[in-house]
């Protein structure tokens, strides 16, 4: 444990307040529940749930060359994201490996192109430091902006009817992964139709000092249609049925996104050389040729749960590892994402476990994701 | 919350209640099954199994993690909880009553148990 003191959000008192059970999350001091976990979780599947995100590392590019700084320091064609469209993305490191994912934001244009990127709490001095360093010989500018920025997630199938009468804002034309700044509940915000959670919803960057004064307009705003704070805990066992990585799970410096399953991100096409082109052009023929261990979800036929760390047997023989695993709340059975060797990585594939803790519990290969919701 | 006066305490978490014909019930506490979440999985020892004070004897799964299960005292078990096997969510809803893990048939106490007050004092800290 370090001895750097917890930071605190803006909402800090208010979690307090809720009767938070709080839990140290990347040096933050975040909410990991108020209530039940699963109860929270529940309600953002099929009503509303109510995020504190603010650990999350906004990082401002601005300047000129901003776009083509982005394109050189990130795997994803950051150029042709348009003005109000955000970008899930990766930056990586000359070998390949990934530093982190990102959304990556292009704001509304003012005197020259900008773009918010928001980092995993856990890597935004990584990000920052890398962004700045890889900077150099552009004209754009990087910025901090961690303390400039509360962040607060509406997600659930109710989100658009809370958000819509908080605020004039064009929702129905704001897409899936696009942005626009507008005013909520009177406060200013960056409205972003993003989320970690498989859900519809909102994710909206607002003022430090304007959160209290958001969160309460909010958890008024859906009352009436089972909104409820939602802590840190759910948010991993939405993200796990959803399929989505996790940093420091799925995805690390020792993986490129080929061997992540998420090569789809790095954009050869894209013009210019970008940090990590070389290597990466070799991880995609690699993964094509000779797949290394490929990400999978495995179901439980028991009740015990796999944990991050356990092995994946087939056979007797150790297999892979489980990366995040948890109990699913909507398949009630015990769920995992796992990296397997490729012979035993087909949905189906028989005779696969999962070592708990000395005994060999049976589990179902299947495809990435476990739930998706219906349109 | 709090912890009934009638009930000793292990410095583990779990409760023990008064012996009637030498048998006693055990349980975790609410303390415990708040620090926990939600328990979704509880694997209880077996009737006929001994048991032994401060060493495992199962273990109870949350979303977040796996706790071990002690016995706060030595003896046999006579009988475990199916409606907690069966929903493990009686822990939280009740952990000092439907949510019950097992009875034992007491032959030892090596542990020093705690009084309520010295348990909540305990926790409290």
């Amino acid at each position: 444990m370090s001895s750097t003191p917890l930071r605190h959000t803006a909402l800090d008192a208010l979690h307090r307040s809720l009767g938070a059970t709080m839990t140290d999350f990347a040096g933050w001091d975040m909410p990991l529940r108020y209530g039940s976990e699963r109860d929270e979780h529940n309600a953002v599947r099929t009503k509303a749930g109510l995020f504190d995100l603010s650990h999350m590392g906004e990082i401002t590019v601005t300047g000129p060359e901003a776009a083509s700084f982005l394109n050189f320091a990130l795997v994803g064609n950051i150029a042709s994201v348009g003005v109000g469209r955000a970008r899930y993305t990766m930056i990586c490191r000359a070998d390949g490996g990934i530093l982190d994912d990102l959304i990556v934001y292009r704001l509304a244009e003012t005197e020259a192109p900008e773009y918010l990127v928001v980092a995993n709490a856990s890597n935004a001095q990584v990000v920052l430091d890398a962004l700045t360093e890889r900077a150099a010989g552009f004209d754009a500018e990087v910025r901090d902006d961690r303390d400039h920025y509360a962040l607060i997630a509406v997600q659930g199938p109710e989100s658009p009817g809370i958000l819509a009468s908080l605020t004039d804002a064009d929702l129905d034309g704001l897409k899936y992964y696009a942005g626009l700044p507008g005013t909520v509940a009177g406060v200013p915000a960056l409205i972003a139709r993003t989320g970690y959670t498989g859900e519809d919803g909102f994710e909206l960057f607002v003022k430090p000092e304007h959160a209290v004064e958001l969160w309460q307009a909010l958890t008024k705003a859906g009352e009436g249609v089972g909104l409820v704070p939602c802590g840190l805990s759910c948010r991993d066992t939405l993200r796990l049925e959803a399929g989505m990585p996790l940093y420091g799970h799925e995805l690390s410096t020792g993986l490129t996104p080929f061997d992540a399953g998420l090569g789809r991100v790095v954009k050869f096409e894209k013009e210019g050389d970008f940090v990590g082109r070389a290597a990466l052009a070799e991880a995609a023929e690699r993964a094509e040729s000779n797949p290394p261990r490929v990400l999978v979800g495995l179901v439980a036929e028991g009740r015990r749960v796999p944990r991050a760390g356990y092995a994946v047997v087939a056979g007797g023989e150790v297999i892979g590892e489980v990366t995040s695993g948890a109990p699913s709340p909507t398949l009630g059975k015990p769920i995992a994402m796992a990296y397997v060797d490729a012979a035993h990585a087909a949905p189906g594939t028989p005779g696969v476990g999962v070592d708990i803790r000395g005994s060999h519990e049976p589990y179902e290969v299947v495809a990435l994701p476990f739930y998706k919701r219906q349109k | 919350m709090s912890n009934p006066q009638q009930l000793r305490y292990s410095k583990e978490h779990e409760w023990l209640s008064a012996a009637e014909d030498g048998v006693s019930t055990v349980g975790i506490t609410e303390h415990a099954a708040n620090a926990l979440g939600d328990v979704v999985f509880v694997q209880l020892p077996e009737v006929g199994d001994s048991v032994t004070a401060g060493e495992s004897c199962g273990e109870l799964e949350s979303t977040k993690s796996v706790s071990e299960l002690y016995s706060p005292v030595d003896g046999e078990v006579v009988e475990v909880n199916q409606d907690v096997a069966d929903d493990p969510s009686l822990v939280n809803s009740a952990p000092f009553e439907g949510g019950w893990l097992f009875k034992v048939r007491v032959t030892g106490e090596q542990e020093e148990l705690l009084s309520a007050d010295e348990y909540t004092a305990y926790t409290a800290g």
